[in-house]
C-alpha cells in the first residue's frame, strides 16, 4: 500500500471512508450501478479525476495558473476521433492517434511553458485564455479535419463496441458487453495515470516543484533550475489531460468542440480543484466525483424544489435545476476564502 | 554641473502609424472604395466600443496589480439593465424623434451605469479587498465572482436571448453617393471618442489623474508622499466598471441583441486589446482597441475562415514586437 | 524633547525573516544622524519600518511625542515625515513638473522654495516639462531629493542618495545637503560613503545584525579608526 499510494496517505480516516467508497463505487460501477446512465456517470468520473488532477499538478503544486488545459484534453480526444474516422477503426489507428496526440501535445506543452517563465503570473493566463479559444476556434473551422461544429461520431474496434458481447450469458445480471470493456479501460486507465500522478508528486522532483511555488528566487539560489522544473511540470500535467482525453473519447465514441474544448469544462475543472482541495491530488477526486453526480442528479433534486416553489417570486428561479451552476459557484467563492485547501484540507483538519 | 548628453525623447509614434497603415493595406486588398469605408467605419465603431469597455481593465489592473476576470459580467448587467429600462419606453425609443429616442436612451444608459457601477463597489471591498496581493486567489476568486454574476443574470432576467432593437432615429445610414455610414456606427465613435477624451483630460490635467497615474509606476511612492491611494483605487474600480455597463449597452444596441453570454464572448476580444495595449495603459487601449476592430472587419470580409483567429494572431505579431504591449508601463 | 525621533525594542519581521532584532536609537531634533551599517545589516528595513511600508512586529517609534508604530504610511508621511528610498521612487512617466507638483501636497507650489531648490539643483530648471524616466542617475536623485523637501518637512528618511554617483556630484549633494541643514528640518540619513556621512553627520547610529551596537557623536567615531574597525570591518576612510 506504501508503494501503491507514494506514501501519500489520506491522513484523514473519513477521507480514507470516501475515497475507499468511491474506489469500489467505480470498480463495480457496472454491476451495483447498472443502467446506461449511471454508467456514463461512472465514466466520465473516471475521465474527470485524472483531467482535474493533472490540472491540479500544474495549478496545486507548480503553482501555475493556466486555462489551455482543456486544450490538451481535446488534442487526446480529437486524436482518437480522428484516427478512428480517417484511418478506420483499428487497434492501430487508435495507438497511432494517441501517440500523435501524446507527442503534440507534449511540444506545445513545452512552447506554452517556456512563455510561462517570460511573463508574470497574470499576463500568462490571460494569454493561456487567447491561446485556447483559439485552439477551439481552429477545432470549429478546420471542418474537413474535426468535423467542425458537429464534431466526429466514429466506430471503435469490434472488442469495445456495445453490441459484442463477450459472455453468453449475463454475470451477476449484467451483460458482459464491449461496453463494459470500454469502462474497465477507462477505469483502469484512469486509475494507473492518477498513481503514477501520486507518485510524481511525491516524488523528489514533485517537493522541488513545491518549494519552487513557495519561493521561486530562493529555489534557484540553491541550485534547481525553475525553469527545467516548471517545463517539466507544464509537460506531464498536459500529458495526463491528453491521456483523459483519449479515454473519454474511447468512452463516448464521439468528439466535438463542445465536450472537451469549451471555456465551460475549464471553468468546471477550475471549480472541482478548488472546492476539492488544490495541491492534495485526492482532492481531484473528491471534487470531480462530487461535481459529475450533482451535474447529473443534482439537477432532479433541484427540479423537485423548483416545482414547489412555484407561485413564489425568484426562488423557483433560484432552485432552477438550470442554476446549479450558480450554488456551486457559490460554493467556490467561499472555498476561495475560507477552505483554501479545499474538502480535503478540511477533512485533514487543516485550516 | 550639466548633462547635455540627454537624449530628447519623441513621442512613441510607431504605433499609432499601425492605425493607418492597417487602413491602407486594407484599401489595397479591398476592390471597391464604397465597401472599404462601410468596413473601416464598422471597424472603428466595434474598436470604440471595445475600448469603452477595457479601458476600466486595464487601467484597474495597472493601479491596483488586480485582473478582473469578472469584468464581463458589469458588460452584461449593463446591457440587461438598460434592456430593463428601455422595453418599456419602447413607445419612445421607436417614435421618430431625435429627442423621444434620447429621453428613452439616456436614462437607460444612466442606470446600467449606476448599477454597474454600484456592483462594482461591492465586489471591489466585498471580492476582490481580501485577496490583494494574492494573484492566483485573486484570478480564482473573479472568475468564481463570473460564475455567480452570470448565473444571477438568469436567475433575475431569464435564460433567453432579448432582442433589443435600436432607437428609430438611429437607424439606416448616410448615403454619400455609393457609399453608406450606418448612424449608429457614427454615434459609436463619437461616444469612444468622448469617453477617451474625457479620460486623457481627466489622466493628464487633474490632480487625481496625476495621483492616477503616478499610482500607476509604483503606488508605495505613492502613499509615502502621504495619499490615501487605497480610496481612489476603489473610485477607479467603480468608474471601470460604469463604463464597462455602458459598453455593454452600446454593444447591446449595436447587436440588437442581448444575452448572459454576451459580456463573455467580447472578454477574449477586451484582453486581447489590453494585452496588445500594454497593461495600464489607456492609450495603448486605445490604438489596440482600433486594431482589433479594423482588423475584424478586414478579415471577416477578406477571409472569413480566419476571422474569428486573426485577432490572437495580430496579438502573436505584436507581443512579438514588443512583449509587453504597444505601450508599457514602466512599473517599478 | 530634544529627539524628534526615538525608536525603542523595534522588531520586524518579513515572512520567516526576523530583520529587525530590537533595535534603539533616537534622532535629536535639528541635526544630521547618520546610519552605518554593513549590507544587510538591516538599514533600509529600518527606515521602511519608520515610514510603515513594513509593519513594526514589536516595539515603539517616537516621533514628536506619539507613537508611530502602527500607522499606515499615508499618515506618517502627513505627520511630516519626507522619503527618499534607494530606488529613489521616481515616476518615470511624470513630468519633472508633475513629480514635484505631487508631492507639494498643500496645493500649488511655491514659487519662492522652488527658486531655493533649482539653486542647487539647476537641472531640474532645465528639464522641467521633461518625463522624470529621461533624466540621469544623479539628476534623478536630484529630483527624489527635490520631492521629499519641496514643502517644508520636520523628518527626512534619506536611503544612500550618493549611490552610483560620480563624485563631482557626490561633492555637489554635500553642498546641497549643507544648505538642507540651515533650514528647520531633521535628517536620518543611511549611507554607505562615509566621506559624505562624516561631511554631514552629526550623530552615527551603527547597525549589526538587526541591532543598533553603537551610537555617539560623529566626530567621535571618525577619529577612532580602532573602533571602526570594529564596528565595520574596516576603515571607514576606504569606504568610499
Amino acid at each position: 500500500m506504501q508503494r501503491l499510494l507514494s506514501g501519500d496517505y489520506p491522513r484523514s480516516r473519513v477521507l480514507s471512508i470516501v475515497l475507499v467508497l468511491i474506489l469500489a463505487g467505480l470498480a463495480l460501477a457496472p454491476f451495483v450501478f447498472p443502467g446506461t446512465r449511471s454508467l456514463n456517470v461512472a465514466a466520465k468520473i473516471c475521465v474527470f479525476i485524472l483531467l482535474v488532477a493533472s490540472y491540479d499538478l500544474l495549478l496545486g503544486y507548480a503553482g501555475i495558473v493556466s486555462f489551455a488545459h482543456t486544450m490538451f484534453f481535446g488534442l487526446g480526444a480529437y486524436g482518437i476521433g480522428i484516427a478512428a474516422t480517417r484511418l478506420g477503426p483499428t487497434w492501430s489507428s487508435l495507438v497511432a492517434g494517441s501517440l500523435a496526440a501524446l507527442a503534440f501535445s507534449a511540444l506545445l506543452s513545452l512552447l506554452i511553458g517556456l512563455l510561462s517563465l517570460r511573463v508574470k503570473t497574470i499576463f500568462f493566463a490571460m494569454i493561456t485564455l487567447a491561446v485556447a479559444s483559439f485552439f477551439a476556434i481552429l477545432a470549429s473551422q478546420l471542418s474537413w479535419l474535426t468535423g467542425g461544429e458537429d464534431g466526429l461520431t466514429y466506430k471503435l474496434p469490434e472488442l469495445l463496441l456495445p453490441g459484442t458481447k463477450l459472455l453468453e450469458a449475463p454475470l451477476l445480471g449484467v451483460e458482459i458487453s464491449g461496453r463494459i470493456v470500454s469502462y474497465y479501460i477507462v477505469f483502469f486507465g484512469a486509475a494507473c495515470l492518477f498513481l503514477a500522478l501520486l507518485r510524481v508528486v511525491n516524488s523528489p522532483f514533485g517537493r522541488v516543484l513545491q518549494a519552487i511555488r513557495e519561493n521561486d528566487f530562493r529555489a534557484e539560489a540553491i541550485g534547481y533550475r525553475s525553469v527545467v522544473y516548471r517545463s517539466a511540470a507544464n509537460c506531464l500535467s498536459a500529458l495526463a489531460a491528453t491521456a483523459a482525453g483519449i479515454l473519454y473519447a474511447l468512452w463516448l465514441r464521439y468528439v466535438g468542440p463542445d465536450t472537451t474544448l469549451s471555456l465551460d469544462i475549464m471553468i468546471d475543472i477550475l471549480l472541482m480543484v478548488v472546492i476539492g482541495g488544490m495541491g492534495t491530488l485526492y482532492g481531484a477526486v473528491i471534487g470531480a466525483t462530487l461535481f459529475v453526480i450533482a451535474q447529473n442528479y443534482l439537477q432532479d433534486l433541484m427540479k423537485l424544489a423548483s416545482d414547489a416553489a412555484a407561485g413564489i417570486p425568484l426562488l423557483p428561479n433560484l432552485v432552477h435545476p438550470d442554476r446549479w451552476l450558480l450554488w456551486l459557484g457559490i460554493l467556490f467563492v467561499l472555498s476561495v476564502y475560507h477552505f483554501p485547501t479545499g474538502i480535503v484540507g478540511r477533512l485533514r483538519g487543516k485550516k | 554641473m550639466s548633462d547635455d548628453a540627454l537624449r530628447v525623447p519623441r513621442i512613441d509614434r510607431i504605433p499609432l502609424a499601425l492605425i493607418p497603415a492597417i487602413a491602407l493595406l486594407a484599401l489595397a486588398l479591398i476592390p471597391s472604395l464604397p465597401t472599404w469605408v462601410t468596413l473601416t467605419v464598422a471597424g472603428l465603431a466595434m474598436g470604440m466600443m471595445i475600448f469603452i469597455m477595457a479601458s476600466g481593465l486595464t487601467l484597474v489592473f495597472g493601479l491596483m496589480d488586480v485582473m478582473n476576470f469578472a469584468h464581463g459580467a458589469f458588460i452584461t448587467i449593463g446591457a440587461f439593465v438598460a434592456t430593463s429600462v428601455l422595453i418599456p419606453l419602447a413607445g419612445w425609443t421607436q417614435a421618430d424623434s431625435l429627442w423621444m429616442n434620447l429621453a428613452a436612451i439616456l436614462p437607460a444608459i444612466l442606470a446600467a451605469m449606476a448599477v454597474a457601477g454600484a456592483l462594482g463597489l461591492v465586489f471591489e471591498r466585498v471580492i476582490i479587498m481580501p485577496v490583494y496581493g494574492q494573484h492566483l486567489k485573486q484570478i480564482l476568486i473573479t472568475m468564481g465572482g463570473l460564475i455567480v454574476a452570470e448565473q444571477s443574470i438568469h436567475v433575475i432576467w431569464g435564460p433567453d436571448i432579448i432582442p433589443l432593437p435600436k432607437p428609430a432615429t438611429l437607424r439606416g445610414s448616410f448615403i454619400f453617393g455609393d457609399i453608406a455610414i450606418e448612424k449608429y456606427r457614427v454615434v459609436a465613435v463619437i461616444v469612444g471618442l468622448a469617453v477617451f477624451a474625457a479620460m486623457f483630460l481627466l489622466l493628464n490635467r487633474t490632480r487625481i489623474g496625476l495621483l492616477i497615474r503616478a499610482g500607476v509606476e509604483d503606488s508605495e511612492m505613492v502613499e509615502s508622499l502621504g495619499y490615501r491611494i487605497r480610496r481612489v483605487f476603489v473610485g477607479v474600480f467603480v468608474a471601470g466598471s460604469a463604463l464597462a455597463g455602458l459598453g455593454g449597452v452600446m454593444w447591446a444596441l449595436y447587436q440588437e441583441t442581448v444575452s448572459s453570454a454576451m459580456g463573455m464572448q467580447v472578454m477574449i476580444l477586451i484582453f486581447i486589446v489590453i494585452i496588445i495595449g500594454g497593461l495600464g495603459s489607456v492609450g495603448g487601449c486605445f490604438i489596440g482597441a482600433l486594431l482589433v476592430g479594423l482588423v475584424a472587419n478586414y478579415v471577416g470580409f477578406l477571409a472569413p475562415k480566419i476571422a474569428l483567429g486573426s485577432n490572437i494572431l495580430l496579438m502573436v505579431l505584436i507581443l512579438l514586437w514588443r512583449p509587453q504591449g504597444l505601450y508599457p508601463v514602466a512599473k517599478r | 524633547m530634544s529627539n524628534l525621533l526615538a525608536l525603542a525594542g523595534v522588531n520586524t519581521h518579513i515572512g520567516h525573516y526576523h530583520i529587525l532584532q530590537g533595535v534603539d536609537f533616537v534622532v535629536p531634533r535639528g541635526g544630521l544622524t547618520v546610519l552605518l551599517g554593513r549590507n544587510g545589516a538591516g538599514k533600509t528595513t529600518c527606515l521602511r519600518t519608520i515610514m510603515g511600508l513594513w509593519k513594526a512586529s514589536a516595539g515603539r517609534i517616537e516621533f514628536d511625542g506619539s507613537d508611530i508604530a502602527r500607522r499606515s504610511t499615508p499618515a506618517v508621511a502627513q505627520l511630516g515625515i519626507g522619503y527618499v528610498p534607494e530606488s529613489m521612487g521616481i515616476f518615470a512617466g511624470l513630468a519633472v513638473r508633475e513629480n514635484l507638483a505631487l508631492a507639494a501636497r498643500s496645493g500649488p507650489l511655491d514659487a519662492q522654495r522652488l527658486e531655493w531648490i533649482f539653486g542647487f539643483f539647476p537641472a531640474l530648471k532645465k528639464f522641467w516639462n521633461l518625463p522624470a524616466g529621461h533624466l540621469s542617475g544623479g539628476q534623478k536623485q536630484m529630483l527624489a531629493i527635490a520631492r521629499a523637501i519641496i514643502e517644508p518637512r520636520k523628518l527626512l528618511l534619506i536611503d544612500e542618495p550618493t549611490k552610483g554617483l560620480a563624485p563631482a556630484i557626490i561633492a555637489h549633494m554635500v553642498e546641497a545637503f549643507r544648505e538642507l541643514k540651515r533650514t528647520d528640518t531633521t535628517i536620518l540619513l543611511v549611507e554607505q560613503n562615509f566621506n559624505f556621512a562624516r561631511a554631514l553627520g552629526d550623530t552615527v547610529a551603527v547597525m549589526d545584525s538587526g541591532r543598533v551596537v553603537h551610537t555617539g557623536s560623529m566626530t567621535t567615531l571618525a577619529e577612532d579608526q580602532a573602533e571602526q574597525q570594529k564596528l565595520l570591518g574596516l576603515s571607514l576612510d576606504l569606504h568610499q
